[in-house]
């Protein structure tokens, strides 16, 4: 990064014959927001997704540029250090980060947002009031950012915690949880409407540390499979919380900008909820998962007893199969595994076998997840099928491969009404010749639910680390 | 109509646009939406540009200015990145 710091006499001059006028700016602007919706707009197909985040990167820069050069930004000392450590800090991160760290990651970043538009807010507030141009329009809407901002913030710092393992991923609950947090809502609230009325500064403070508060507290009973919706929420927020940030500023960028990606983070959010057959408010107060209540006929099931295959058996279905299914889950994903099952596909490829992997929507720890370190092992998207595109499939495979997924291919969710899990929508696995499962332990999915899968006739379970089970395919397959 | 309204206007309509583009991505590429969209919430940076280039912004409006200018840009060039660095992952059959 080299920014050309000009000597301050010339910069002046440079700078003054620079200034775009307002509404040079606002077409500016207006040129970044089209570019931003045409970026969401790539995402449609694989094929044209890298245009479109150029031209995200393009509005993006348009944006700043524009902001630069208005008449609003006098001094750029500051600026210039602060983007120019960001740039280098970003670059970094965004080259070292492992694909598997991707829901981490997002969650890092979305704190940033949060905590930017916290400062944002109240760094206008102490500008507007130096130059005495508050009114109790602008203190609510501060208030408005503020809130929204520091609930992102806090939000985002525990889901980080819960996928980066330094907070249990369980769901934490204590009594009272939810009245507690209503409190909370309630304080923050009527300090807004008081900060609103006098522009205390106590009030903005305290209201500022109550919203981290209730950040915290909204995320913490959240467990750690429900962690696609947590995502995608505090997604929405961030963007909530950028629109805020432009209704105080009265920038319509912003504000433009904030209503996409806030839109964007809710359907989301709603996708991964109906993925689970719940509702948004079932998955923010539920703590899903904390307790064994309903031990009910799968635990019945349980004395069938259960098939216990080795890799040999596993092949022996496998080298003359012609179709077989392959189902990654958020174990893939732990056991880095996706590089082992993109040479057993080739392997299997190879002796004529159709290979397809099915997805479930809900499969690791946020949306797309699975398909994105798939995408890594350099598996075509075109093999890589939505639930209702394979679930026809599932009858005419001969092989249904599951690779550390669990509640998500759990035929309770169909069959068993009593299940917690009944009404979600699964992927067929069930319905395939012969089921194999990779496990680590017999431990149930994440639900707490026994998988009934795992009874049936054609299902056998290989147990031991899903990596070496697949590389022992392989190897197996070339031997032969 | 005053400022406020007009801000509420675009604030709609935008809702509605990020509605129907958002339905059509793809759900394989779920994250990098993730991604792109909070790297394009980096935009909170125009704000904190707004803050901290003010000439009589006083010392805490032009720190709390500088820190938001910090953690933007890093959402900005990280999330634009990280999302170059995964959709150049996706490739179809018979590509490499």
């Amino acid at each position: 990064m080299s920014i050309p710091v000009l000597p301050p006499s010339t910069t002046a001059i440079d700078l003054a014959a620079m200034t775009l006028s307002p509404n040079a700016q606002a077409m500016a602007y207006l040129l970044s927001a089209v570019l931003f919706i045409f970026a969401l707009k790539g995402l449609t197909h694989p094929t044209t997704a890298r245009r479109g985040n150029l031209f995200g990167m393009l509005g993006m820069l348009i944006a700043i540029a524009a902001t630069l050069m208005g008449s609003a930004v006098q001094t750029y000392g500051l600026i210039i250090v602060g983007i120019g450590c960001g740039a280098v800090i970003g670059i970094i991160i965004a080259k070292r980060i492992q694909m598997t760290a991707m829901p981490q990651l997002v969650a890092a970043l979305h704190s940033f947002v949060g905590m930017a538009a916290v400062l944002v807010a109240i760094g206008t507030f102490f500008n507007k009031r130096a130059s005495a141009e508050l009114t109790g329009l602008l203190m609510g809407e501060l208030s408005a950012g503020i809130v929204i901002g520091a609930i992102t913030f806090t939000g985002s710092v525990i889901a980080f915690g819960k996928l980066q393992g330094l907070i249990s991923g369980k769901p934490v609950k204590f009594s009272g949880q939810h009245f507690i947090n209503a409190l909370l809502a309630m304080a923050t609230v009527a300090l807004a409407v008081h900060f609103g009325l006098t522009g205390a500064l106590w009030s903005l403070l305290l209201m500022t540390l109550l919203a981290f508060i209730l950040g915290a507290t909204l995320i913490i009973p959240i467990g750690g499979a429900d962690m696609p919706v947590v995502i995608s929420m505090l997604n929405s927020y961030s963007g909530w919380a950028a629109a805020a940030t432009g209704f105080t500023l009265h920038n319509y960028l912003l504000i433009i900008v904030g209503a996409l990606v806030g839109f964007s983070g809710a359907i989301l959010s709603y996708i991964m909820c109906k993925a689970m057959n719940r509702s948004i408010i079932n998955v923010i107060f539920g703590g899903f998962g904390s307790d064994n209540e309903s031990a009910n006929t799968a635990t019945a099931a349980a004395g069938q007893g259960v098939k216990s295959a080795s890799v040999e058996d596993a092949i022996y279905w496998m080298e003359d199969a012609s179709k077989i299914i392959i189902i990654p889950g958020y174990g893939m994903a732990v056991a880095q595994a996706q590089h082992a099952l993109k040479e057993l596909m080739e392997q299997l490829q190879a002796r004529g076998a159709e290979v397809l992997f099915a997805i479930h929507p809900v499969a690791g720890r946020m949306p797309g997840h699975m398909n994105v370190l798939l995408a890594e092992a350099d598996i075509p998207y075109d093999l890589v099928m939505e639930m209702d595109e394979i679930n026809p499939e599932f009858p005419s495979a001969d092989v249904a491969l599951i690779v550390g997924a669990n509640d998500v291919v759990n035929p309770a969710a169909k069959d068993d009404k009593s299940s917690p899990i009944y009404g979600m929508p699964i992927l067929e696995a069930n319905k395939a010749r012969q089921v194999y499962f990779l496990k680590r332990s017999m431990r149930p999915g994440y639900s707490g639910v026994d998988n009934l899968l795992f009874y049936q006739e054609n299902t056998a379970l290989i147990f031991g680390d899903a990596k070496a089970t697949i590389e022992g395919m392989v190897a197996a397959l070339k031997r032969q | 109509m005053s400022e406020s309204v007009l801000a509420l206007y675009v604030f709609l309509l935008a809702c509605f646009i990020g509605y129907y583009v958002v339905w059509g991505v793809t759900p394989a590429l779920h994250t990098p939406l993730v991604a792109l969209t909070n790297a394009i919430s980096g935009i909170v940076l125009v704000g904190a540009l707004l803050v901290t280039g003010l000439d009589q912004a006083g010392f805490a409006a032009s720190a709390m200015g500088f820190i938001a200018v910090l953690l933007a840009s890093i959402n900005v060039f990280g999330g634009f990145l990280v999302t170059h660095r995964m959709l150049s992952m996706f490739k179809k059959k018979n590509k490499g």
